[in-house]
């Protein structure tokens, strides 16, 4: 019987990768993406265009002006001569943000009197214009608190497992989970609706097999899919991106090949519904796009309403992309990842089983 | 035979209609998808930080510790926990239990006396979730520096100088993020149903042998390509109507612009997207492996590359670039100026030039590889 088995993930192989558009379809999306996504997906702030309107002049204002032209997240600076530029340039997104300096703000300034600035974010991009204008909000304080004064005892701040915060060290760990998502959910929920639109899959029931093997036959090829495309964003993360990896490796593919199986049984599930390849891509899509949404990898859990959070605690990929960031930043062993592992074993454990029945009555 | 016959022409948009209509997986594209993704991307993508969980180790008991125990406690961003050794907040920093922490030693108020110089507080954050941490960091100065100037008024010191910086923002003034975020959204969502549906059709019709039906008939290559684009494009408009209701009416998101405008540049928008999908479709002749092009070359750069979430100023040059030929790029951006700013004249037309060209393009190129032949 395994001999069948063997020949049966043989035979789904060669379906996936038999054909040259079948294996490109595999391999380029992830090369594209691996190159692309650590460098696009990042909230970091940079290069952004600052619109100063100095009605000041004096030699207060126009050091703060200096400070801020040397500020790495504003690449351009452009000088406006009344309030209307400013308008302009932040309608038309020539500016993400502008800083208007009153007459007074160099004698108040002298006075020791608290001088007030103005800052005009963008609000159709909010985030991005916060972060920007936080920047510049650090700078002028720095600058006011250098004007005399009693100096301010500091802070000490430490950026435990990240200390640059580099974006791409969240991003790639986190890809891994993202793109095996997708590759492993369209080869095990499309295979089968594949073979039900062409008529093949009648031919597999009156073969030897029974419903277990089948399915079996069938989710296999899409945790070795899983894998193989994970491992590949994991050296590429290592090697090219250079995110140390600190944890440990048995922990990643033990945790890789859970996930696998949580996703299998979910794209068996979903294909067990479908009639079509077309509904078995939608279901696909339906299931991925919040589960990447609701996984913690954009914005945190916490921040999003109660009944989402529920949701995002019965999803695998909130339990893998901790586990991910841990080996990868936080040298996790399986004591640490525990906490995050047997949900994803539990889930694994349901999916496949509901799966199975779902998959039973269908052929029934 | 003239080229285009509206004869025929109705008749084949017809059959595409009642396939469409037929297929419960469109009506969840067209209809439910839209609005569960509205709703995902409104509420789950949360950007404006809150419920932090923020770490306080307190050694300090005198009462410039307290006094600081209770700002912190007192912000509305951090959920405050209490913890009592180093190792405590390291182990739940590891676990993900706190994003961030201060320790506050016992010679806390001596060094704070002492000023310059002198290293107060030590803040500790979980450096792999960089947006959270990088708020931590900014957040910890703000809250000290208020704390700061009390606890100095009190004691009698003299207060430094202060810059006030006031923070306006224009179009949204109480920054919800939801309010930039749902009508980016939009673009995806759009992208979607123009690319992923349109991705399926042609490839269908090959994979099912009717293509093979379809060219015995006198039909003509124009006719064949309308009678694709047209049904897709109804179906792309009402999810769009769809989905402005939904965003203006149950999630409170304002909209300030022109509707002639938002017609014109939605048009536009789903002529490019329909049209990438077609071509896919077109070229590959196979639905499995369409849909997998049309996500990867519809959908994720929609969400990656279109600017809607994840800032195009800060990207690297080439990749720049590369959003110069994404749809979703020039559809997101029209989205947000529509909704927060209104009809900026300008910005608009500049968008809808852009997607003009990217419509043609696309549509020009399909109707190239659309051939009247079997191979």
């Amino acid at each position: 019987m395994l001999t069948r088995l063997v020949c049966l993930i043989k035979k789904e192989l060669q379906a996936i990768l038999g054909n040259r558009q079948g294996r490109i379809l595999l391999i380029m999306p992830i090369i594209l993406q691996t190159a692309l996504f650590p460098f696009a997906a990042t909230l970091e702030v940079k290069n952004s265009t600052l619109i100063i309107y100095n009605e000041d002049g004096g030699a207060a204002s126009v050091e703060l002006v200096q400070r801020l032209s040397q500020t790495a997240a504003f690449t351009k600076i452009i000088m406006a001569h009344g309030e209307k530029e400013i308008r302009e340039a932040i309608d038309s997104q020539n500016a993400l943000l502008a800083l208007q300096i009153p007459p007074d703000f160099s004698r108040r300034l002298l006075n020791r009197q608290t001088a007030p600035v103005q800052i005009v974010i963008d609000g159709r991009r909010s985030n991005s214009a916060q972060i920007a204008s936080g920047y510049a909000s650090q700078v002028v304080n720095a600058f006011a608190l250098e004007q005399g004064g009693r100096p301010l005892a500091s802070i000490s701040l430490r950026n435990l497992y990240n200390p640059n915060l580099d974006f791409k060290w969240h991003v790639l760990p986190s890809l891994v989970a993202i793109i095996t998502t997708i590759g492993c959910l369209i080869v095990t929920a499309l295979s089968v609706a594949r073979e039900r639109e062409e008529g093949t899959f009648d031919q597999l029931l009156v073969s030897p097999l029974t419903p277990v093997y089948i399915m079996v036959g069938k989710a296999v090829p899409g945790v070795l899919v899983a894998v193989a495309q994970g491992s590949f964003i994991v050296l590429v993360a290592r090697f090219i991106y250079r995110v140390p990896f600190t944890g440990s490796t048995l922990l990643l593919f033990t945790g890789m090949i859970c996930y696998g199986l949580a996703l299998a049984g979910i794209g068996l599930f979903i294909s067990s519904l479908c009639e079509t390849q077309q509904q078995a891509f939608l279901g696909v899509f339906s299931f991925m796009v919040p589960a990447v949404m609701l996984s913690g990898y954009v914005a945190p859990i916490e921040n999003m309403p109660v009944a989402m959070q529920w949701v995002a605690h019965l999803n695998p990929l909130s339990y893998f992309i901790p586990i991910l960031k841990g080996v990868f930043l936080k040298g996790f062993g399986f004591g640490q990842a525990w906490s995050n592992l047997w949900p994803l074993l539990a889930i694994a454990a349901c999916t496949v089983r509901v799966a199975l029945s779902m998959f039973r009555r269908h052929i029934a | 035979m003239s080229p285009l016959s509206w004869r025929r022409l109705s008749a084949l948009c017809r059959k595409e209609s009642f396939q469409i209509v037929r297929d419960p997986s469109s009506i969840l594209v067209a209809f439910i998808l839209p609005v569960m993704l509205l709703f995902i991307f409104g509420y789950a993508i949360n950007l404006d930080t809150s419920n932090v969980r923020f770490g306080v180790l307190m050694d300090d008991a005198g009462p410039a510790g307290q006094r600081l125990l209770q700002a912190f406690k007192g912000t509305s961003a951090f959920e405050v926990r209490q913890c009592w050794s180093r190792e405590e907040v390291l182990g739940a920093l590891a676990k993900g239990e706190l994003r961030g922490a201060v320790l506050v030693a016992s010679d806390f108020s001596t060094k704070w006396l002492q000023g310059e110089g002198a290293a107060a507080l030590q803040v500790l954050t979980d450096g792999s979730e960089p947006n959270t941490a990088n708020f931590i960091g900014s957040y910890v100065q703000g809250v000290y520096e208020k704390w700061d100037q009390e606890a100095a008024y009190d004691q009698g010191l003299t207060p430094a100088p202060v810059v006030d910086v006031r923070i306006r923002s224009w179009f949204n003034p109480s920054t919800v993020s939801r309010n930039f975020l749902v009508p980016g959204s939009i673009s995806v969502v759009m992208t979607i149903i123009g690319a992923l549906l349109t991705s399926l059709v042609v490839a269908r019709e090959w994979e099912r042998g009717t293509m093979e039906a379809l060219l015995a008939t006198p039909v003509t290559k124009a006719e064949l390509l309308l009678s694709k684009v047209i049904p897709y494009y109804v179906l792309g408009m009402f999810a769009m109507v769809l989905c402005l209701v939904v965003a203006v009416f149950v999630m409170g998101v304002p909209f300030r612009g022109s509707f002639l405008a938002l017609f014109g540049i939605s048009s536009l928008f789903l002529g490019s997207s329909l049209g990438l999908g077609l071509f896919l479709s077109t070229v590959l002749r196979n639905q499995f492996n369409a849909a997998q092009a049309a996500l990867t070359a519809g959908f994720l750069p929609a969400l990656m590359l279109s600017g809607f979430v994840f800032e195009i100023a800060s990207m690297p040059k080439v990749l720049q670039w590369l959003t110069l030929v994404i749809p979703a790029r020039y559809f997101a951006n029209s989205l947000q100026t529509l909704f927060q700013a209104g009809t900026i004249r300008g910005l608009l037309i500049h968008n809808a030039l852009f997607l003009a060209l990217l419509a043609l393009f696309w549509l020009g190129l399909t109707a190239w590889k659309t051939k009247r032949t079997l191979d």
